[in-house]
This record gives structure tokens, C-alpha cells and sequence, in this order.
């Protein structure tokens, strides 16, 4: 492995840190400020990649496709607040768990039952196409170039609001503590309900985008959404700054584990078992960091909740 | 569904409510007609495969005019949810409720080896339109098993041949980490010569391939074998063509098919697969076959679809072979081994233990005229090729 492979490994793995970090950025915001574990945030994720893909479709044009898909998956996601969630506030966690798994399987099956079940292409925006030559033969895809933009000008965004507005105060006290809060005179529910439609179109931003290049197929979330909570458990329930270096984290972990992990075996272990060995201890290895993290710091590396 | 679960619940209160009445009933039900299980999965990620193969299937019965060799079908879905302990308790419930005939369909190796003892062992038989393990057809071969689609290892060892006459002298092979993956290493290896130059396992639930595209372009090979199933397949080959590596050619099995290619589009172009089967195969009953399927389900049916059309037509052969009797049992197996009917494939016959002695293509991904994507026969790679495991079974 030689310098070049890996710096071009290191910005692969940041920019896939970066994907995930728009996924994780709705779900910490929601789990933080209103401690509900919200399982279904994966399939609201696979629910803007599949209305991005219905927009694409239609209007043949992406750009239209991402700017209708946002205020419909906002929509889904009040909705599902109204139907389901807000019932769950009060309950405890295993309830919200339960009613939100329940959610997933609704609506992968909702999802199938419009969409079918054969995976959707999204075609590339044309203003994107291309890329750059990052070495002889490989191209960095200018698409992934704008994944990273828009990954680094959302968490710009939300740290503006969260750190620098009133909402974003009142949605920070809320994390730290609801009913005082409440106690205040601010009305809680309506902030909920707002945190929550963030959290919602920011999945759904996250399926759109991811939608070019990732398979657009029922269950799409349910792989995103473990890698998710890796990254807000990592990163500190709640905490945006948290989940931002969390995500960067876990890309870069995962991407150049996979390519380095065989390499590092074949010291020890002849060729084909060390492949093998190495592929299995890559997979392994976000779940390790993430254990050997909550040794140190078990409530992440930037806690937000006092006490 | 709820037809299938009023007609259980029928039946099974009539078993026991009068055991010595009911029985004489259903087997004056079961001589009326046909009645066939079909397991498509319809359930997960894999379901577009299901639909693939039920629709063939159902496909098969309309031009059989619902018929199977002159015996009126009636067909009990079986969604095997991609789980085998559901598989085995719904298979079993059609076996003893439902008093299906035969049981046809299975899309997954792991559904095939659940229920294979629980139908075979009732006497039925099974027909697998898809899953074909190296398992049960070697020493673990089953009289009552017939398998019309091939054996799994055979089509990696296509594209390893391909490979070799195409003299390559490198290629760089890429699968998921799993039985299947390692499975089509050794198969692809079993008959290409030249050197691998690395060989990358990947997580099943893979979502970004970067990391192994940049691999693939620093160890610059003559060209990838890759078996990549779903939709991993299909962020693979997005993730190929863009980062500009689609000069490299991509061999591949199950990877772009008719299943994938809606979403893989002009991504897949060019790409190859090899295959006992594509839609542009010249032989009447193929055209009749895809034209029709074409024009009712209004996409292109891959081969999980081909082979199931086939299942039916064998059956409807079989069926009138032995005049409507489907008691005698071992009349009833020569009749299906002598498969006497015009495969979608051309050339077709079983071997001696019951899986097909066949040609295999290498095919390649086309845009057809009318924008519809598709794969298409290059040229023909190995010809009547028996499965390497037929002579370790003994029936």
C-alpha cells in the first residue's frame, strides 16, 4: 500500500463518514433532545431516496426531484409523529423500540406494495457527471465531491442554529433538561414536533443524495440505520459536533479497515485465510472502536445530557 | 393468502372432526386437478427475485390454459419470507393441509436445504426453478428432487473459462464474505489458469465500494470476477462505471441481471454474466415465452422467471405422460427425467442426478431498441456441460 492508495482511501473514508453523518445528524437531534429512540429513522431515510427517485422520474430532473422530495418527507414525518410517536414520548424506551420496529416493518412493506419490490435507479444530475483523476485509472466521481459539500454545509447549518439561534438554545435546554424547559413556558410538544420534522427532512436529504449511488431497495435503511447509532453512541447522544466527528470516525475506520486489515493479516497468515480473516476483523472493527470508546467515555466523546 | 388460510382451516377441521370422512374427500378433490405449492420469497430484499419466478411460473400455466397435462391446476403460494424455519412450517402446512402435489419454485439455496427433506420425505416431489447447491447433487442426490435451473458452481466456472479463452492473465475477483462468495471463488477458479491478483471479501450489508475500487485500480488487472447478488450488485456497478474503472472488463455472476439492471441501467452496459439462459435466445417457444411475459408483467423476465416457465412446461409434459396419474410415483419421476417438453433454453435434459445437462453463455448487458435493458447471449461457453458433482450420486 503505498502513500497515494492511501490518502485516496482517507478521503473515500471521510467522504462515506460524511454520508453517514447526514443520516445520524436528524437522529441524534430527535434521540437527544426528546430521548425517543427512534428505530424508524432508517426507513424515513429510505423513504426520501424512493420519493427522490418518483420526483427523478417524473420531472426528469433531479434538482426538482431533491426540492420536491424535502417538504413531502417533512410531511411523512409530522404525519408519522401524529399517528405514532407522539403517543410514545411518555412511555419508556423498550415501548418506543417495539412501536418504532413496528413502523420499519409497516413501512418497508408500504414501500413495496407502492414501489415494488426491484430496486430504483436515480440517474446522476448532469451538472455532476464526471470527475476527477485521482490516479492513472480512477476516478473520484464529482457526485461524491458534492455528497461531501453538502455533508460539511449541513453540519455548518445545524451548528449555526444549534449553537448560534434562540430555537437552537431552546432545543439544546431541551436535551439537557425537558421539563424544566416546559416549566419555562416554552411549549415542549411544538419543539418536539419541530426537532423531529428536522430530523425527518434530514433523512430524507440523506436518501436523496445517497440515492445515485446507493441501490434504492425496501430495507435500504435498515442497514444505514445501524451504522447510525454506532456513530450517535460514538459521538454523544444529542450532540451535533459529536456525531460529526463520530461519522468521520466510523468512515474512516470502516473504509480503511477494509482495505488495510487483509494487508495487515497476510503478516501473520498465509494469503487466502488472511483475506478471509482480514475481510471478517474489518467488519468487526467499528463495533470494536465503538466498545473500546464507551470504556473510556461512556457517554460518548461529547456528552450533552447533565447528570 | 386468505383464501389459502379458509381452505387450511377447512380442511384441517374436516381431518379431525372426521378423520375417515374427510380423507375420501380430499382425494376426490386432489383427482380433479393439480395442486402445485409455489415458493417464491415475496417478502425482504430478495422479493423482486420471487416475483421473477412466480410470475414465470404463472406465466407458464396461462399458456397451458391453467392447465397441467390436462389435469386443472391450482396453485398454493408459498411466501418462504427468506427464513427457513417459516419455510419449513408453511411448506409442511401445504404438504398436510392443502395436499399439494408438487412443490415448485425456491429462490435460495438455504430455503431449498430446509424444506427438502419435509417434502421429499412425504413422497412429493420437489422442483427447484432457481436454488441448485452442490449439496443434493452429489452423494446427498434425492430421487425426488429435480432442479431446473443448474448447479450453483457451474456458472461460476463458466465465467472462470470465459475468462481463460479470453486470455486473461490477471483478474482481480471481489465477493461477499459468505459460503455462497467463497463457493464462487472456488468455482471460478476450478477452470481459470491465470493468476488472481487479489482477492477481496466484503461484508454482506457492503453499502460504499471505494475502498475496493481504488484497490482495483491501483492492482491495475485484465479484468474483475465479482458475484455480487441484490443490491450490492447494484451499488457496485453504479459505483464501477463512476469511478471510470469500465474499461476493466467486469465478469460477473448474478450480479446484472434482468432482476437488477431497472436499477443499474446504463451503468451495467457492456458488463457480463454468464448464464443457461438470456431473453434473446432464437427458439420459438422462448420467443412465445418472453414476448408474452413481456406484455403481461411489463418488464423483462430474468432467467429465475425463465426457469420457473420451464417447471411448468416440464410438469405439463410429465403430467400427460402418465395419463393424469400422479399416484404411481416412480412412473411419475421417469416421466418428469425424460423431460420431453421445449425448453426456453433450446437443448435440455437431465442428468442422473436430476439437475440439467445444459449449455451456459456468456451474456452481456444490451440497451434494446425499445430502451428496456436486458442481457444477451455473446457466445456459447460450454456446451451439454454436466455438473462436476453427478457422478458421485448413486439413485
Amino acid at each position: 500500500m503505498n502513500t497515494q492508495l492511501l490518502l485516496i482511501q482517507s478521503l473515500n473514508g471521510l467522504q462515506f463518514g460524511v454520508l453517514l453523518f447526514l443520516v445520524a445528524a436528524g437522529l441524534t437531534l430527535v434521540f437527544g433532545v426528546m430521548d425517543f429512540i427512534n428505530l424508524a429513522h432508517g426507513v424515513q431515510y429510505m423513504l426520501g431516496a424512493y420519493l427522490g427517485a418518483s420526483f427523478a422520474a417524473a420531472t426528469g430532473s433531479f434538482w426538482w426531484a431533491l426540492l420536491l422530495a424535502l417538504p413531502v418527507a417533512l410531511l411523512a414525518g409530522l404525519l408519522l409523529e401524529w399517528l405514532v410517536f407522539r403517543h410514545l414520548y411518555a412511555r419508556d424506551h423498550l415501548a418506543q423500540v417495539l412501536a418504532t420496529f413496528g413502523v420499519i416493518l409497516s413501512l418497508n412493506q408500504l414501500v413495496r406494495m407502492v414501489w415494488g419490490s426491484a430496486p430504483l435507479q436515480v440517474p446522476v444530475p448532469a451538472l455532476l457527471e464526471g470527475g476527477i483523476q485521482l490516479m492513472p485509472g480512477l476516478t473520484w466521481p464529482t457526485y461524491r465531491a458534492a455528497i461531501l459539500l453538502a455533508g460539511l454545509a449541513t453540519a455548518g447549518l445545524l451548528w449555526l442554529v444549534v449553537e448560534r439561534t434562540r430555537i437552537g438554545a431552546l432545543v439544546r435546554a431541551g436535551a439537557s433538561n425537558a421539563p424544566m424547559v416546559a416549566a419555562l413556558g416554552v411549549d415542549i410538544h411544538r419543539l418536539f414536533m419541530l426537532v423531529f420534522g428536522c430530523g425527518a427532512m434530514l433523512a430524507g436529504f440523506a436518501g436523496v443524495m445517497a440515492a445515485p449511488i446507493l441501490s434504492v431497495e425496501p430495507g435500504m435503511g435498515d442497514t444505514v440505520l445501524i451504522l447510525a447509532f454506532v456513530v450517535i453512541v460514538i459521538g454523544g447522544i444529542g450532540s451535533v459536533r459529536g456525531a460529526f466527528i463520530a461519522a468521520l470516525l466510523v468512515g474512516l475506520i470502516e473504509t480503511l479497515g477494509r482495505s488495510l486489515m487483509p494487508d495487515l493479516m497476510r503478516l501473520f497468515l498465509a494469503a487466502s485465510p488472511a483475506r478471509q480473516t482480514g475481510a471478517a476483523l474489518a467488519s468487526m472493527l467499528v463495533y470494536v472502536a465503538m466498545a473500546g470508546i464507551l470504556a473510556w467515555r461512556p457517554r460518548g466523546l461529547f456528552p450533552v445530557r447533565a447528570g | 393468502m386468505a383464501e389459502f388460510g379458509r381452505r387450511g382451516v377447512l380442511l384441517g377441521s374436516a381431518g379431525t372432526l372426521a378423520m375417515p370422512l374427510g380423507m375420501p374427500h380430499v382425494a376426490r378433490a386432489q383427482a380433479a386437478g393439480v395442486k402445485i405449492g409455489l415458493v417464491a420469497v415475496q417478502t425482504g430484499p430478495a422479493a423482486a427475485l420471487g416475483t421473477h419466478l412466480k410470475d414465470g411460473f404463472m406465466q407458464g400455466l396461462k399458456h397451458l390454459d391453467g392447465k397441467l397435462g390436462g389435469l386443472t391446476a391450482s396453485v398454493v403460494d408459498i411466501d418462504d419470507e427468506l427464513r427457513p424455519e417459516v419455510a419449513v412450517t408453511k411448506v409442511r402446512a401445504a404438504l398436510e393441509r392443502d395436499k399439494v402435489d408438487f412443490v415448485v419454485g425456491v429462490v435460495f439455496s438455504n430455503i431449498l436445504a430446509a424444506i427438502i427433506r419435509p417434502v421429499t420425505e412425504s413422497g412429493t416431489i420437489l422442483i427447484s426453478t432457481n436454488a441448485g447447491p452442490s449439496t443434493f447433487a452429489g452423494a446427498g442426490c434425492n430421487p425426488n428432487l429435480f432442479v431446473t435451473s443448474y448447479s450453483n458452481d457451474q456458472v461460476h466456472s463458466v465465467m472462470g473459462e470465459a475468462a481463460e479463452r479470453n486470455g486473461y492473465k490477471k483478474v482481480f475477483v471481489l465477493v461477499p464474505n459468505y459460503q455462497a462468495g467463497q463457493d464462487a471463488v472456488a468455482g471460478f477458479k476450478s477452470r481459470f489458469k491465470g493468476e488472481v491478483v487479489d482477492e477481496v471479501y466484503v461484508p454482506l450489508n457492503q453499502l460504499d465500494f471505494s475502498a475496493e475500487l481504488a484497490k482495483i485500480a491501483a492492482a491495475k488487472p485484465d479484468a474483475i470476477f465479482t458475484f455480487m447478488p441484490g443490491g450490492l450488485g447494484v451499488n457496485l456497478v453504479k459505483q464501477y462505471r463512476a469511478a471510470g474503472l469500465a474499461h476493466i472488463p467486469f465478469l460477473s455472476t448474478f450480479t446484472v441481471d434482468e432482476s437488477t439492471l431497472p436499477a443499474q441501467q446504463d451503468a451495467a452496459l457492456g458488463f457480463f454474466s454468464a448464464c443457461p439462459w438470456a431473453p434473446n435466445m432464437d427458439n420459438a417457444a422462448n420467443h412465445k415465452f418472453v414476448r408474452d411475459f413481456e406484455a403481461a408483467h411489463n418488464y423483462v423476465p430474468g432467467s429465475y422467471a425463465a426457469q420457473s416457465y420451464d417447471a411448468a412446461m416440464l410438469l405439463d409434459s410429465a403430467i400427460r405422460k402418465v395419463g393424469g396419474n400422479l399416484a404411481n410415483k416412480p412412473a411419475l419421476r421417469a416421466a418428469i427425467k425424460a423431460a420431453d417438453f421445449h425448453s426456453v433454453r433450446g437443448p435440455f435434459k437431465f442428468g442422473a442426478n436430476h439437475y440439467p445437462v445444459q449449455d451456459f453463455w456468456l451474456c452481456k448487458v444490451v440497451k434494446r431498441a425499445d430502451g428496456k435493458f436486458a442481457t444477451e447471449t455473446v457466445r456459447k461457453v460450454l456446451s451439454n456441460d454436466t455438473d462436476p458433482y453427478a457422478a458421485a450420486c448413486k439413485m
